[in-house]
């Protein structure tokens, strides 16, 4: 897509000089807009109590904490949205200059007035009644423990400074953007990841790296973080004179290159032909996956075990969700049969059965009750419409909940307290895995993710796969062309099911006990969020999503690396969510095929104009159809 | 769509024996309870359920009526999901979360009133002035949920406007949460007139309050769609969005105006919860609103009166469910179950008629 | 005995009278008309045969087996496949994969072979790609080549329609039901099209029957032709018999002033 969406604009950069515009000739209105939506933005953040909770968090020592990073990204993200120009076919492309640096500015500055308003509002009145953070904390933030006036004053001071430079990015060239952006974004990589770099330091012993990176309260010290940022800068100019050296060898040999670019993407959809090179990567990064874990310290095992019984999740519901098209929003019932089976099973403590069968055969048993779940659940909803299975699968899911709450099946799953004592897994004898251990857990959860991998990819690429598509693109007629669409997604559900129990099943040897309440509906959200956030029915997408999600905001009984949004996780995956799907629904990495559903038109217009060029180079007519270049 | 052929597949087997499972429970149950209620130590009673007790009838009639206003309140809120589903075709997930910003702004205003004075001096009209506000803060609140989350993805798959309403229902709670923390908040004591068993049919005041303004609301709600200018315009966008535009009907005002009235009706339902239950957290809005949601399908989802019976229904059957089929067939504990009853109902209605009791409404592109 | 023979059909909605005491019958090997004004019900009597609409009464038989209460995909697999009047392209799957998906009912490789890889897997995956690059070869080069990985959603209206065409055809029927299968082609495309489907007929042995407005097109090639109009036959016999009767004639012109 990118290619063929370089190439018009290659040609219409090129004429005479933009017309300029003076420094007041502004968008009012929308300027106003934008302050007063950064206002409230800001004001809520404030009172969020986000800054208060997030200021132990420092990210460069002395100067820079998460509290204050908080209420300082969004005015760089609106005053470089105020900026933003769609320039249509036939419409004025202005040159771009210190107006828009100047729009970023009051944006800026006017939006934070909101913070002075909120500064001058807490130290007259007193409603902590109902806002529980108006409170001193947050003015003592907000005034930089100074005065009232320096709080009231500085921060649409600051707006300015920061809308200044959002705006001022459209004026740059994209080459310091970008530069700007990927000093900006591993600085604070840099800073988010100290318990991870911490703890590989220490594996590989060299902690001087770490101590040196890092001060003793947390947080980057200053000229660390002074030297990551230029080696950023460096890393990414390096990254764009390649760039640029690759553009200029493809455009000698010209157009036809373009044209053939556009043959291999689309070739790129086949399973079949899976280049060399990809292939040598994906083994060299599954060795590093391999290897990795024995120089982790447990913190980082831990956290990547997570993210792993995530990725297990999310690969299940993938297969639901992505492929087949059905939005299941209780997908945690499969979790808990997988967490419940192993631990009525194999604990010694489970109420009802003195079983304690090994671990593996828990596990067997667990993803037949899965599967017999997953059919259980799916056939009274599979003919239901998409929306009602919606609600229904949530029904189900709240269902299952409560009964392993219940006081009635208390005598097999113990109610509210939930059964401990869970043992862990014996490998064939050679070795055993147990939560103390997070490095075994990591690699029982690895082979799992592998397995889970494996299936999505072939099922993707084989009969099945291809039905759950046609389903999820029309399903009647899919039905009409002879696909068994009942037994189909029946098989949807039971492969996510199984899927799912896997995770389950990890989960409580992990952990050694489960309860109720590690099974909420909150939990099948966040998958859905991994899911969708990732890219639906993208592989990588999935993975890549847990690992971000997971990983930084932690899951919904889980920390993850900031363990400061603990309480506002939740609200960051909803408003997540929503931007997501308002700006970007194929998700992270969009499968091939989510792509082209959610961007017909644009990948529509993309096919026109390489068949265009293909046509015109061909000379007007030798190969190919040209009935695609007449059609209105 | 078409009208898909009455088949008979191995699903169907399953289903027809799902269907006769459910029937077989209640039946039974329900055949025990009249047995206990007859006498406890009936023999069929005692099979059933060892511990069988009598129900009162005074514990009877309780349950009824606490049903009863539960159901009132569950309709009230279904209404907005049945009429945003009539004129958008997709379920607003986050509208249980408008009903909880109702009962919290609600919580908020009375204690406030409370702390003044008003609350006890004069409690007809501080009820009132809380209600309006909640309806004013839930109205503003749907409206601009649809103005920033809604509208950009008209006309997208169905779907995606589903999903991104959980997005809205989750920022909104934990907004909540954030804005307004997670203690309890509970609204102050209600004048004794209302608390007092009456002597009218032994029912307490408050609950009848509840049925009253549910009463109220719906009737307004009523008149508007059926009497008013601005309802003829609904239901012809309900009908067909696009013939109605080229009607001169300005659908994104009518849109608007729908999830208004729908908030709205949130915003009483938040306050009849509040006087039912007396507190509210931030999680107060998914349980009632996801059964409230159950009440639109089971009453029949676009069908304003539909909604309204369905609410009751759901209310009805989970308070009496648990006491009159599952505690005779020997569950014990069975009042925890309550939650699993509704859904249970749910799940039943679906199977057994999949447009509800009283039928759906539904523009034609979304009949399949 | 008639391939597929229809008694007494009757499809209601509501109160609309779609298909009003349909009596209908293909031999094998014909090219059957079915022409009729708009609303007549055409698409609704195919919609009736390929089991998306349930008959309120009546028979419909295919080689002496009823068809009554079965699902469209157990009736697509005795041997019946149509095409959409408005084309229902898998339209994010590529044209390849349009063509492999609708061989669903006539393979039987299960999830376990394709997680194992099995010979079964292996040798059926093939003859299904290969299979699908068959039928895609019929309409020439249009379909094939590079075009084999594009989308569908990328194809201009015509190859759309070839497409629907040759998906139908994957599913190995033995009567093929074509609705509209010129319309919004260009004169040339839509002889050109005529062609292929008498040779959809006299090469590949299908019987046809297909629902038409372009009268040049049922000209050409249909055997027999049968007029519907507010769900009933009207006329049945030749495109000439048919052509010259006042009942045809009224039904799609509508009756005069004075007569009404």
């Amino acid at each position: 897509m990118t290619a063929a969406g370089d190439f018009p604009a290659s040609q219409d950069a090129a004429p005479a000089a933009a017309p300029r515009r003076r420094l007041l000739e502004q968008d009012w209105r929308k300027l106003l807009r934008a302050s007063a939506i950064l206002a409230i933005a800001q004001v809520f953040i404030g009172l969020s109590g986000m800054p208060v909770s997030f200021d132990r968090r420092l990210l460069i020592d002395p100067i820079l904490s998460l509290g204050y990073l908080s209420l300082l990204w969004l005015p760089l993200a609106v005053s470089y949205w105020v900026g933003r120009e769609q320039v249509l076919e036939g419409m004025t492309a202005y040159a771009r200059g210190g107006r828009d640096v100047l729009a970023g500015a009051i944006t800026g500055a006017v939006g934070n007035a909101g913070l002075t308003l909120l500064v001058v509002g807490i130290t007259h009145f007193d409603i902590r009644d109902p806002l529980v953070n108006w409170s001193p904390q947050l003015l003592g933030i907000l005034e930089f423990e100074e005065s009232v006036w320096l709080g009231a004053l500085i921060w649409p001071a600051i707006g300015a400074g920061v809308g200044a430079l959002g705006g001022g990015m459209h004026w740059a060239s994209s080459r310091i953007t970008r530069t700007t952006v990927i000093v900006l974004l591993s600085v604070f990589g840099t800073a988010v990841l100290e318990s991870v770099i911490t703890d590989l330091s220490q594996g590989f012993h060299i902690e001087a790296v770490s101590d040196w990176l890092y001060g003793p309260k947390r947080g980057l010290t200053y000229p660390a973080a002074i030297v990551v940022a230029a080696a950023a800068a460096a890393i990414a100019g390096g990254i764009a004179a390649y760039r640029a050296f690759l553009a200029r060898t493809a455009s000698t040999s010209g157009q036809l290159g373009i044209a053939a670019s556009g043959e291999t993407s689309a070739n790129r959809v086949r399973w079949r032909r899976i280049p060399v090179r990809r292939l040598v990567g994906f083994a060299l990064s599954a060795a590093a996956i391999v290897v990795l874990p024995l120089f982790l310290g447990r913190l980082t095992n831990e956290l990547l075990a997570n993210v792993g019984l995530f990725i297990l999740l999310a690969l299940g519901l993938n297969i639901i969700v992505g492929l087949a098209g059905i939005l299941d929003l209780g997908y945690v019932a499969f979790f808990a049969v997988g967490g419940y089976s192993v631990a009525v099973l194999t604990s010694p403590g489970s109420p009802r059965f003195d079983l304690e069968i090994p671990w593996f055969g828990a596990l067997f048993a667990a993803m037949l009750l899965a599967g017999l779940a997953g059919l259980l659940i799916g056939a009274p909803v599979i003919r239901m419409r998409g929306d009602y299975l919606a609600i229904v699968t949530l029904g189900f899911g709240e269902i299952i909940r409560v009964l392993l709450l219940s006081d009635w099946l208390s005598g097999t799953f113990n109610g509210a307290q939930g059964i401990t004592n869970i043992p862990g897994v014996e490998v064939f004898g050679l070795a055993t895995v147990r939560g103390f251990e997070p490095r075994s857990v990591l690699y029982l959860v690895l082979v799992f993710c592998a397995i889970a991998v494996y299936v999505s990819w072939r099922l993707e690429n084989s009969r099945i796969g291809r039905a759950w598509m046609a389903i999820r693109e029309d399903e009647s007629v899919a039905e009409a062309m002879g696909v068994d669409t009942v037994s189909a997604k029946l098989m949807a559900f039971v492969t996510g099911a199984v899927l799912g129990s896997f995770s389950g099943a990890i989960l409580s040897a992990k952990v050694g006990s489960v309860f109720p309440h590690s099974f909420a509906i909150i939990v099948s959200i966040v998958i859905l969020v991994v899911v969708i956030f990732g890219g639906m029915g993208s592989i990588a997408g999935v993975i890549a999503g847990a690992a971000v999600l997971i990983g930084v905001l932690g899951g919904p009984n889980q920390p993850g690396l900031l363990q400061e949004f603990a309480e506002y996780k939740i609200l960051i995956y909803g408003a997540l969510l929503v931007w997501m799907m308002l700006q970007r629904s194929e998700g992270l990495i969009p499968s091939v095929r989510r792509a082209r559903e959610l961007h017909l038109d644009e990948m529509n217009q993309d096919a026109w104009l390489r068949a265009q060029v293909a046509a015109d180079d061909a000379g007007g007519g030798g190969g190919g159809d040209r009935s695609e270049g007449e059609q209105p | 769509m078409q009208l898909t052929t009455k088949q008979r597949t191995k699903v169907d087997w399953f289903l027809t024996i799902l269907r006769v499972i459910a029937l077989v429970v209640i039946c039974a149950g329900f055949a025990a309870f009249v047995a206990q209620m007859i006498d406890s130590q009936n023999p069929f009673a005692r099979w059933a359920n060892p511990d069988a007790i009598n129900l009162t009838g005074e514990q009877f009639q309780g349950l009824v009526v606490t049903g009863l206003a539960q159901g009132a309140m569950y309709g009230l809120i279904a209404l907005g999901y049945s009429m945003v589903y009539g004129v958008l075709g997709f379920i607003n997930f986050a509208h249980g979360e408008v009903f909880m910003v109702g009962a919290m702004t609600g919580a908020v205003t009375s204690s406030k009133l409370a702390e003044a004075g008003y609350w006890e001096s004069s409690f007809v009209l501080c009820l009132v002035l809380v209600v309006v506000l909640s309806m004013v803060v839930c109205t503003v609140t749907a409206v601009l949920m649809e103005r920033v989350a809604y509208r950009p993805l008209r006309g997208k798959p169905r779907l995606i406007p589903l999903i991104t309403s959980i997005g809205v229902s989750f920022f909104l709670q934990n907004s909540v949460l954030a804005l307004l923390g997670s203690t309890v908040k509970s609204y102050p004591d209600l004048p004794d007139w209302l608390t007092d068993k009456r002597t009218f049919l032994e029912i307490q005041g408050s609950k009848i309050l509840v049925v009253v303004v549910a009463a109220l609301a719906m009737a307004g709600l009523w008149y508007l769609v059926e009497k008013t200018k601005t309802g003829k315009a609904m239901r012809a966008v309900a009908e067909d969005a696009e013939i109605a535009s080229l009607m001169g009907i300005d659908v994104n005002r009518i849109i608007v105006k729908t999830f208004a009235v729908g908030g709205a009706m949130a915003g009483v339902a938040g306050i009849l919860w509040g006087l039912l239950f007396r507190s509210v957290i931030h999680t107060t809005g998914f349980l009632p609103g996801i059964k409230a949601f159950s009440s639109a399908v089971v009453g029949g989802i676009g069908n304003l009166g539909g909604s309204m019976a369905g609410g009751l229904t759901i209310g009805v059957a989970e308070s009496l469910g648990p006491l009159m089929i599952l505690e005779p067939l020997g569950v014990s504990g069975p009042s925890q179950l309550r939650d699993a009853v509704a859904f249970a109902v749910l799940i039943i209605v679906l199977l057994v008629r999949p447009s509800g009791i009283f039928g759906e409404r539904l523009p034609p592109e979304e009949r399949t | 005995m008639p391939m597929l023979e229809i008694t007494g059909l009757h499809v209601v909605f509501g109160g609309l009278h779609a298909i009003n005491d349909l009596d209908f019958a293909v031999e094998k090997g014909e090219i059957v008309a079915v022409i009729g004004p708009n609303g007549a019900g055409k698409t609704t009597f195919f919609n009736a045969i390929s089991g998306m609409v349930k008959p309120t009464e009546g028979q419909i038989a295919f080689e002496g087996r009823s068809l009554l209460g079965l699902d469209p995909n157990k009736i697509t697999s005795r041997g019946i496949a149509r095409t959409f009047q408005n084309v229902r392209l898998f339209a994010n799957m590529t044209v390849l994969e349009n063509v492999m998906v609708s061989q669903h009912c006539r393979t039987r490789q299960r999830i376990l072979d394709a997680l194992l890889q099995t010979r079964r897997f292996r040798t059926e995956e093939e003859q299904v790609r290969a299979r699908g690059k068959e039928v895609l070869g019929f309409f020439g080069t249009r379909l094939t080549g590079y075009r084999f990985d594009q989308p569908a959603s990328v194809l201009s209206y015509a190859n759309r329609r070839r497409l629907e065409i040759a998906r139908a055809m994957a599913t190995s029927p033995k009567l093929i039901l074509l609705d509209e299968p010129v319309a919004g082609m260009n004169p040339v495309e839509s002889a050109e099209l005529t062609q292929l489907i008498g040779k959809l007929r006299d090469e590949m042995g299908y019987t046809i029957v297909l629902i038409e407005h372009d009268m040049s097109v049922v000209r050409d090639i249909s055997d027999r032709v049968v007029v519907l109009d507010h769900g009933e036959a009207i006329a049945r016999g030749t495109y000439a018999e048919v052509s010259a009767n006042p009942q045809v004639i009224e039904a799609y012109l509508g009756q005069s002033a004075d007569g009404s």
